[in-house]
């Protein structure tokens, strides 16, 4: 019964303690008009038996289809070990770790973590985690109104090229503060941010240029010169990064002469399941200078009273359990639990396993791109250079081609109509170490039947 | 408690690593279309170390944590209830995890139907009419909220309401909220015995007022029993109200927020309904609307036409607040919200209404019995309650934190200190309905012990902990020598 384990001889004596007759006189200072009447809503209780016959069925009914989606959340291999150790219930069942003396554990795998996205990003300093790469990138914004105090504009550079859910939850999250986001160009030629759309900013007051590398279209952007444009006029930059691959790509903090200000990034890639989009994990990074203005929690090594080393939550003047409504965010959480996770994934593949991951990723997207491309009326949008992703462009609407492959049990990307019109039947596809030749080429041959039975436009 | 474990970084070694685990290595020169200039020139500072050291390593981090699994953790105002099993096991089923935020609906209608009923049953136990489970936290939840009644107040060309209500006991949160959302924030008193002073809440309503923020039950662990006198004033001055879902524990099956005149309301998953704190995340914000607010709910919603269900986008709702993740929230979070709903059914929501109430109005009457102070000694308890130790502070110099670091050696995590902050020498203490007499009993026990030891050997206590990993450690030193990463050098 709802996991409550007392007796009816427990009851009675905690009745008798309290002196009270029975449990509803507990209730006794609750206005009766206000009690609830019905809960006709809430069906009747499953056992643990019946409610996994219920889950086995639905997640049957969803199945394992054989998937070429990126956009954002990328299928790894992710080592048994990983949630093995995450899901123990020291890790899973804990709190945030207040209380430092009793969550060591928690403190010092936090700090394994920032240390960990330290390295990967180049960066000097990364917080605990945020909720996702979205909140993140929007929360980036935030902190580079505060961190840029040359700039009264609270004006925010977004290229096209950034996902496009990560500029709506940037909008969303921001916008009541008085951020005001403006949207960069791209080359429909070429994929990337058009650098003379940089230019009628000349001479304005902008607070930051967010650059995202690999852009959402898998092409790699001029980081370098996007960087040094941006600091020659005071401009913040925010980077967004797929964590994978800075195994193989420069990181955000060594872009441009000076590196970028603040990385963000999705941390899905490292040991997190897709599972429909969440939980997933934002990871944040900054130079030492800015760090007061980051806001969520970020994990310090200090001492203890006889000298012993330990770990606790520190800079906490930031945050809104202290501060309150001079916060630098309302974050309370961390994506605690992701963030362990990822600091297990890092560790077992380290170095060299995360680079050999990216390396084999961009590999079969690759041969992926080579394979679909032999099929008529398919091609590559854009000239190379991509990492792990790319645009195809075909002779023909692609949700009815998308709708074909998904009946022979294939996912085969996804269609970019909706959110850029302007590159007309364009299909975003993505290959990880996960899938093999053969799987590429059972793609590129139902693509091929599928490409028939869709007549062209 | 096992002694100190090396930072993973100090296991590190050249060449070593879980081979297993990685993808065989691929020709250079499928990297060759990669620019030089764009590739990075030295490997990542990661750490170099094989499976087993890692398990090894990660399993002794784990055992330097108290936890639910191993622990009674009383936290106040974060209902650390028993976490079941069965709601990881079945959120985990391969199929789950595998399947891609972006995949097509005809391939999710089992996840989907999951959550569909999830908002239903959320919209029944809230009393609300619409609910959207996007927000990721609770306080990602309170955002959504006040940004919907901003959004209401505009679209209603009502452009001046820009001041949010906050009573002086709130969570830190709430204030926090309304500046994300561009709003000014306004403090108002409680009375001595716990409820809002309705005088001062009628002199700061007005044009300008967009919303007020409350939990009922309220911070203090009390029933706010002038509830519908708060509601009536702030609807009569154009105002809404905003349910912080972080004490629904307390009252789950006996009262709906939405009865209580409620606009809004966002529902820890992690709290209510038992999802995992996991060391401080993921959470889940759900957050439910009466109907004034429907058309402002956060996107995607999971709709349902005819027997399919879909998601519900800005196209289907033009005027919603907009998106707050990259896809769909933390979707295995609420799965493992749903599956504990559903292994509760409509008899168990009122049952742990009911325990939570009475477990701690019995550890209540057992610590008053043994000597302790109530902060509101007049009220019943509500799923948590407060005791100040003032009078320890003052006759004894032993402060609440004190006390609450002893309790780590007697092996109970400590309950919320210092909060809400104007109980001066508090413990929040909620003990949740899934603990048992006996466990109660034996913190009782410990807290008498303390007391003992507070009166007869005082530096035991303000020393302590004595048993943990490490002893109590130097925050200053934290704040001021800032050491956040691991560095290869100047290691001890």
């Amino acid at each position: 019964m709802a996991f409550i384990p007392h007796t009816a001889a427990d009851v009675a004596a905690m009745l008798a303690a309290i002196g009270v007759a029975r449990i509803e006189d507990l209730f006794a200072e609750i206005p009766p008009e206000l009690r609830v009447k019905s809960l006709a809503g809430v069906p009747e209780a499953l056992n643990e038996m019946e409610i996994g016959r219920l889950m086995s069925a639905r997640a049957r009914a969803d199945g394992i289809a054989l998937s070429f989606l990126g956009a954002g959340a990328y299928e790894h291999h992710i080592p048994a070990a990983v949630w093995a150790i995450t899901t123990r219930g020291e890790f899973y069942s804990a709190y945030t770790p207040y209380q430092a003396e009793a969550s060591q554990g928690t403190l010092q795998l936090i700090y394994e973590f920032q240390s960990m996205i330290a390295g990967l990003t180049g960066m000097e300093v990364a917080n605990a985690s945020m909720y996702d790469g979205a909140s993140a990138t929007a929360e980036a914004a935030l902190m580079a109104v505060r961190a840029n105090r040359k700039s009264r504009s609270a004006r925010i550079l977004v290229p096209q090229t950034l996902h496009p859910h990560y500029r709506q939850v940037a909008v969303t999250t921001a916008s009541n503060q008085g951020l005001k986001f403006e949207e960069l160009p791209y080359g429909t030629h070429d994929g990337i941010t058009a650098a003379d759309a940089l230019a009628r900013y000349e001479g304005q007051d902008v607070t930051a240029l967010v650059i995202q590398q690999p852009n959402f279209f898998g092409r790699l952007e001029e980081v370098d010169a996007l960087t040094d444009w941006a600091h020659a006029r005071g401009i913040l930059v925010i980077a967004v990064v797929n964590p994978t691959s800075l195994a193989l790509l420069k990181p955000p903090g060594e872009w441009g002469a000076r590196g970028a200000d603040i990385a963000v990034g999705e941390g899905q890639p490292l040991g997190v399941p897709l599972s429909s989009g969440g939980p997933y994990f934002g990871f944040m990074t900054t130079r030492m200078e800015y760090v007061r203005q980051m806001p969520g929690r970020i994990v310090g090594r200090t001492v203890d009273s006889t000298g012993r080393e330990g770990f606790t939550l520190t800079l906490q003047a930031r945050e809104q359990h202290i501060r309150r409504a001079r916060a630098t965010s309302n974050i309370c959480t961390n994506q605690g639990l992701l963030m362990t996770a990822a600091t297990v994934y890092l560790s077992l593949l380290g170095p060299q396993g995360l680079m050999r991951t990216a390396a084999a990723a961009h590999a079969r997207t690759r041969e992926l791109v080579t394979a679909l491309t032999r099929v008529a009326g398919v091609r590559a949008a854009f000239a190379a250079p991509c990492f792990h992703e790319a645009v195809l462009q075909l002779d023909r609407p692609v949700a009815p081609v998308l709708e074909a492959l998904a009946v022979r049990g294939i996912l085969g990307g996804l269609d970019l109509a909706g959110y850029y019109p302007e590159l007309g039947h364009a299909l975003l596809v993505c290959a990880t170490e996960t899938k093999t030749s053969a799987d590429i080429e059972r793609y590129r041959s139902v693509l091929t039947e599928a490409m028939q039975s869709v007549r062209a436009a | 408690m096992t002694a100190r474990e090396k930072v993973i970084f100090e296991y590190s070694r050249a060449g070593r690593g879980a081979l297993d685990q990685w993808p065989a290595p691929v020709a250079a020169a499928a990297l060759g279309d990669l620019p030089a200039g764009l590739r990075r020139q030295r490997p990542p500072l990661l750490p170099e170390v094989g499976e087993l050291e890692a398990v090894r390593h990660f399993t002794r981090l784990s055992q330097l944590n108290f936890s639910i699994d191993t622990h009674f953790y009383p936290l106040g105002s974060c209902t650390m209830k028993y976490n079941p099993k069965a709601c990881n096991q079945y959120a985990m089923l391969p199929e789950f995890l595998a399947r891609h935020p972006l995949a097509p609906e005809s391939q999710g209608q089992g996840v989907l139907a999951c959550l569909y009923e999830l908002q239903e049953m959320l919209q029944a136990v809230s009393g609300m009419e619409g609910v959207a489970l996007s927000p990721m936290a609770g306080a990602h939840g309170e955002f959504a909220g006040v940004a919907m009644i901003r959004a209401y107040h505009r679209a209603r060309g009502d452009l001046k309401r820009n001041e949010i209500i906050v009573p002086e006991a709130a969570h830190g949160t709430n204030p926090a909220t309304a500046t994300m959302c561009g709003c000014v924030v306004r403090e108002i008193p409680v009375t001595g015995s716990g409820d809002i002073d309705l005088e001062a809440l009628k002199a700061v309503v007005g044009p300008q007022t967009a919303g007020i923020m409350l939990t009922n039950p309220s911070t203090l662990g009390v029933f706010e029993r002038s509830i519908a006198a708060v509601a009536r004033i702030v609807h009569e001055a154009g105002g809404l109200l905003y349910y912080d879902g972080a004490n629904l524990n307390a009252i789950l099956g006996m009262v709906r927020p939405g009865d209580m005149g409620f606009d809004v309301i966002h529902m820890n998953l992690h709290k209510t309904f038992s999802t995992p704190h996991g060391g401080g995340g993921p959470g889940a914000g759900a957050v439910g609307v009466g109907a004034r607010l429907l058309p402002f709910l956060p996107v995607p919603v999971v709709g349902k036409a005819g027997e399919r269900y879909r998601w519900l986008t800005e196209a289907d709702l033009p005027q919603s607040i907009g998106r707050l993740s990259a896809f769909m929230g933390n979707t295995g979070v609420l799965l493992r919200a749903y599956i504990y709903m559903r292994m509760l059914g409509r008899e168990g929501m009122r049952q742990v209404g009911e325990y939570a109430t009475l477990n701690a109005n019995y550890l209540l009457k057992c610590l008053q019995d043994a000597g302790f102070d109530a902060a509101y000694p007049q009220r019943r308890a509500s799923h948590e309650f407060i005791v100040t130790l003032k009078r320890q502070a003052r006759e004894l110099n032993v402060t609440a934190m004190d006390f609450a670091k002893r309790l780590l050696d007697y092996g109970f995590h400590a309950p919320t200190t210092y909060f809400p902050l104007l109980v001066p020498e508090c413990l929040l203490i909620e003990p949740t309905e899934t603990e048992t007499k006996d466990t109660l009993d034996a913190f009782v026990a410990a807290m008498v012990r303390i007391q003992g030891e507070a009166e007869h050997e005082p530096s035991r206590v303000t020393s302590a902990p004595h048993t943990m990993p490490v002893r109590r450690l130097d925050d200053v030193r934290a704040a001021r020598q800032l050491d956040l990463t691991w560095k290869p050098t100047a290691q001890p």
